[in-house]
């Protein structure tokens, strides 16, 4: 491929990428996100591309690899353009079927089709799924169509038209007003509002700024940036391009950690690619305008996503974060003005050139426009990343797309935003989910991950669980984090095994609230949040812990004791098998009975019951 | 230089744009509490003790004083009720982690707290991550000798790979700056031995008095910082004697 050289060579090549595609050409698509590879989605690929060859019918049906569909937990999974077919958990030894029946016959394979969760319905048509019916993609719209190797595809579905269309002689001034007009807010959890960042950058004054892709994603749990650029890389290189133009900035970096190699992978070769293109390097496109990109590895470290420490890792020195009175857009990396935005943030740029910032503007709440990808793990049927207007309702994520709680049990509550999110019971079900309606409830946006859990869940050891996480993950430097997240989690500790006295709950809302306030950084300043919360919404439960030395869920162990319900007990012998102390005792027909000397409160009789017989005492 | 308004405890200043919150209290005599602060240095904010209210137009809040340059006109208050039981908690967490550090009772009583509530730790020795001697260590000496490792409440000071520190040149300036005693050295005849970080350094005798007194690899460095002008391998207190020496002559001269 030759360079392209003018903006008008773009115009044409994209035109003539555009009529080369058939939309009527019967295409199968195989996801090759993350999820899909790790259940053999790659092999699916290529048995699909072997067979067709041996067939002969390689050039009349196309094999594309895509970006990550987002319902991990069904694949790997498959779909039949144009019919829009989905089949999900495909294995290598069906795919001579679902060619011979479903691809060059007319037939739909039932059993590889998706079950609605606990009904028998079945649902062939992609479109007709709950899941997909209620969400709206436009971030993840690309993903499950394109190839993400190949920059034709993304250039043939009108990639790099937005960048063309700034190039064309776009004031940087005016593209920062439409990005402010729009209303975007940062997607990397704090919901800055990315046109004022921008605009503060381009106002310092500096031979070299920077612009950076926060692709660091360091919330267990939380795949979202990951999909987007394994799945989509071109629309964040896009972005990226047109925020440095509009800032006027030649050097960008992209962040990312090194547990994702395929995010890198593609990153690199979609870099190369728009190089080859002649839509990064010098003088783009024949205009004045020169910008490169470059990927910096992340060793992987939570604190490592907070915008200073992450420029220090950028710098080569160990992530640690500064006070930042003089932000970064001012002194930033190697101490010149720098914008640092979130993958999806920049991802959204293209689309808001390219459709208006009034369109965007017309989607989401009153303070926070357009959607959000979040990753629904936990309790729920359908787990897998959503994309949903902002304003949405937690109840309409948790039940209308991800089907709700599953084996019968209860909703308990949804930590939102990560482990230093805050933890939301059922009353808020009805909560909008945008930025200030999160944070206003104690909890926070965060970077959209979100898990479900049911009544077996125990909301002291939910917190106890995230702050232990928070105490590895505090880098350490200042005491407020450092020590008080450590204390945090010793009066925790003490909860969930039953040492705790009553003073302890002032002692920890006292720790929590000055580790809030006085931290350095985000992560100490947000750390308390998981204990806040569930000190707020869930407060009897700590009581109990405390005075009755009882936990309902029967999670902790040193405060649970399983009992057999006479009533409920077949007498059926599961439990007895799985008891891993053999601390269950009974014979058919009669009632099964733990033995509380050897019993060690672990719950798989619990687990295991067919007939809910085994409850906490 | 832009000078910019600043009130402090109701006392009106003008100082220079970006200069340290701390540095401006300290000059007008107004006592803010450190531990991890030194003038030397570049701003860090790890103690937390320095904490002052803050308020910005409408904006009130809590900001470590010594890493807070002023760039727009402030009020900052360094004794209000939010100052002071912060600053209390703040030594609570220190007294905590580090309990039997003495040298730290004074300060501790002073903001209150006499027996930390917290579960206290007795793992770590009396270092409180204040972090002074690595970064003198390293923006003073150039040296660089030992750096934190670890995250989180594991976070120690040590030596590369915690061996032997082989770029310790023995100079001390960890063992004066470190606020609890935690660093320690000993110096026994010929030899210095840099007992935290495991260095054993030669040390080059006064070529007037023949005692040991500086560290070969530190006289080195210092040699070669001088770039040229000779420095002499005389002991401080030669030293001393031969410069009164100097001058008693000079003197003596001069009236005969
Ligand atoms: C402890 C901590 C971890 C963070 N991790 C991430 C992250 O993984 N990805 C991200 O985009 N932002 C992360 N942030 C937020 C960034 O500091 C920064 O605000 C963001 O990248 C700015 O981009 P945005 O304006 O597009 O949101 C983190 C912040 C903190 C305090
Ligand atoms: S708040 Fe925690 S992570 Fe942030 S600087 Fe302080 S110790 Fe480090
Ligand atoms: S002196 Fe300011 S934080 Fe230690």
């Amino acid at each position: 491929m030759p360079k392209l050289g003018t903006i008008n060579e773009l115009t044409a090549y994209a035109q003539e990428l555009k009529a080369q595609c058939d939309p009527s050409k019967p295409c199968v698509t195989v996801c090759g996100g993350t999820g899909c590879r790790a259940n053999h989605g790659l092999e699916v690929a290529s048995m699909f591309e072997k067979l067709l060859k041996e067939k002969g019918v390689c050039d009349d049906i196309d094999v594309r690899t895509t970006g990550c569909h987002g319902f991990c937990a069904q694949g790997p999974l498959v779909v039949l353009v144009p019919k829009g077919v989905l089949y999900v958990s495909v294995k290598p030894t069906d795919v001579e079927e679902i060619i011979t029946s479903s691809v060059q016959a007319d037939e739909i394979i039932e059993r590889l089709t998706y079950r609605l969760p606990g009904t028998k319905k079945r649902i062939a048509k992609e479109e007709e799924i709950p899941f997909y019916a209620n969400q709206k993609r436009l971030v993840f719209a690309g993903s499950t169509k394109m190839d993400p190797t190949r920059i034709e595809d993304y250039i043939a579905v009108g990639g790099y038209s937005s960048f063309r269309k700034v190039l064309s002689g776009v004031e940087p001034e005016e593209i920062i007003d439409w990005v402010e007009k729009s209303g975007l807010r940062g997607r990397g959890g704090g919901g800055f509002q990315t046109g004022r960042k921008w605009r503060s950058c381009r106002k310092s004054q500096a031979a070299t700024k920077y612009v950076i892709c926060n692709g660091d994603e360091g919330d267990p749990g939380a795949f979202i940036d990951r999909s987007i650029m394994e799945g989509n890389p071109h629309s964040v290189l896009e972005g990226m391009a047109i925020g440095a133009y509009a800032i006027g900035s030649n050097h960008g970096y992209i962040y990312v950690r090194l547990e994702y190699p395929l995010a890198i992978e593609n990153l690199q070769i979609a870099i190369e690619q728009a190089r080859e293109h002649g839509l990064l390097g010098d003088n783009i496109l024949g205009t004045d305008f020169s910008f490169d990109i470059l990927i910096s590895r992340g060793a992987g470290a939570f604190v490592c996503g907070e915008s200073t420490a992450l420029m220090a890792s950028i710098e080569g020195f160990v992530g640690e974060p500064r006070a930042k009175h003089i932000h970064t857009t001012e002194k930033g990396l190697f101490g010149m003005p720098t914008n640092l935005n979130n993958v999806e943030t920049w991802a959204n740029i293209p689309l808001i050139i390219e459709k208006g910032w009034q369109w965007f503007a017309g989607i989401g709440s009153k303070n926070s426009k357009g959607t959000k990808v979040f990753s629904v793990v936990g309790k729920v049927r359908n787990t897998g990343l959503v994309e949903v207007p902002m304003g949405i309702t937690l109840r309409e994520i948790i039940y209308d797309i991800c089907g709700g709680v599953p084996d019968n049990r209860k909703f308990k509550g949804v930590q939102t935003g990560g482990p230093s999110g805050g933890c939301l019971p059922e009353e808020k079900l009805d909560l909008q989910v945008d930025f200030d309606c999160l944070t206003e409830a104690g909890s926070m946006m965060g970077s959209g991950g979100m898990i479900v859990m049911d009544d077996r869940s125990c909301m002291v050891e939910v917190a106890r669980y995230f702050t232990e996480f928070l105490t590895r993950e505090s880098c350490g430097k200042c005491t407020a984090c450092r020590e008080g997240v450590m204390q945090m989690l010793e009066i925790l500790d003490r909860m969930t095994t039953g040492k705790a006295e009553m003073s302890d709950i002032d002692l920890l809302e006292e720790v929590c609230l000055y580790v809030k306030e006085n931290s350095i950084c985000g992560l100490g300043k947000s750390a308390p949040n998981p204990t806040l919360s569930s000190l707020k919404y869930f407060r009897d439960e700590y009581l109990e812990h405390i005075e009755h030395k009882r936990c309902r869920a029967g999670i902790c162990r040193d405060l649970t004791t399983f009992i057999i319900s006479d009533d409920k007990c077949k007498a059926c012998g599961k439990c007895i098998k799985s008891c891993p102390v053999e601390a269950i005792t009974g014979q058919k027909k009669v009632t099964h009975v733990i033995d509380y000397d050897a019993c060690i409160s672990c719950g798989v009789c619990r687990e295991v019951c067919p007939f809910d017989a085994v409850d906490t005492k | 230089m832009a000078k910019i308004k600043t009130i402090i405890d109701g006392i009106e200043v003008e100082v220079e744009r970006d200069s340290w919150a701390i540095d401006v209290a300290r000059e007008l005599g107004i006592d803010i509490p450190t531990l991890c602060y030194h003038p030397a240095l570049g701003p860090y904010g790890a103690c937390r003790l320095c904490v002052v209210e803050v308020t910005k137009s409408k904006w009130t809040w809590l900001a470590t004083a010594c890493d807070l340059p002023i760039r727009e006109e402030l009020s900052i208050k360094t004794n209000t009720p939010e100052v002071i039981r912060s600053r209390k908690m703040a030594m609570e967490l220190i007294m905590a982690r580090a309990p039997r550090a003495e040298s730290l009772f004074p300060l501790a009583e002073k903001l209150g707290v006499t027996k930390p509530r917290f579960k206290c730790r007795d793992d770590i020795g009396n270092c409180i991550l204040c972090g002074l001697c690595v970064r003198m260590c390293d923006q003073i000496i150039g040296v660089s000798a030992i750096n934190f490792a670890n995250r989180g409440h594991k976070r120690i000071v040590t030596t590369p790979l915690h061996k032997k520190a082989d770029k310790c040149i023995g100079c001390n300036v960890c063992v004066e700056v470190c606020p609890t005693g935690h660093v320690k050295t000993l110096d026994d005849g010929s030899f210095r031995h840099m007992q935290t970080w495991d260095a054993d350094l030669e040390m080059l005798h006064c070529l007037i008095c023949d005692k040991p007194y500086i560290p070969a690899k530190q006289f080195k460095v210092i040699s070669d910082k001088l770039e040229g002008i000779e420095l002499k391998r005389i002991c401080p207190v030669c030293r001393r004697k031969e410069t009164v020496d100097n001058l008693r002559y000079a003197v003596v001269e001069k009236v005969s």
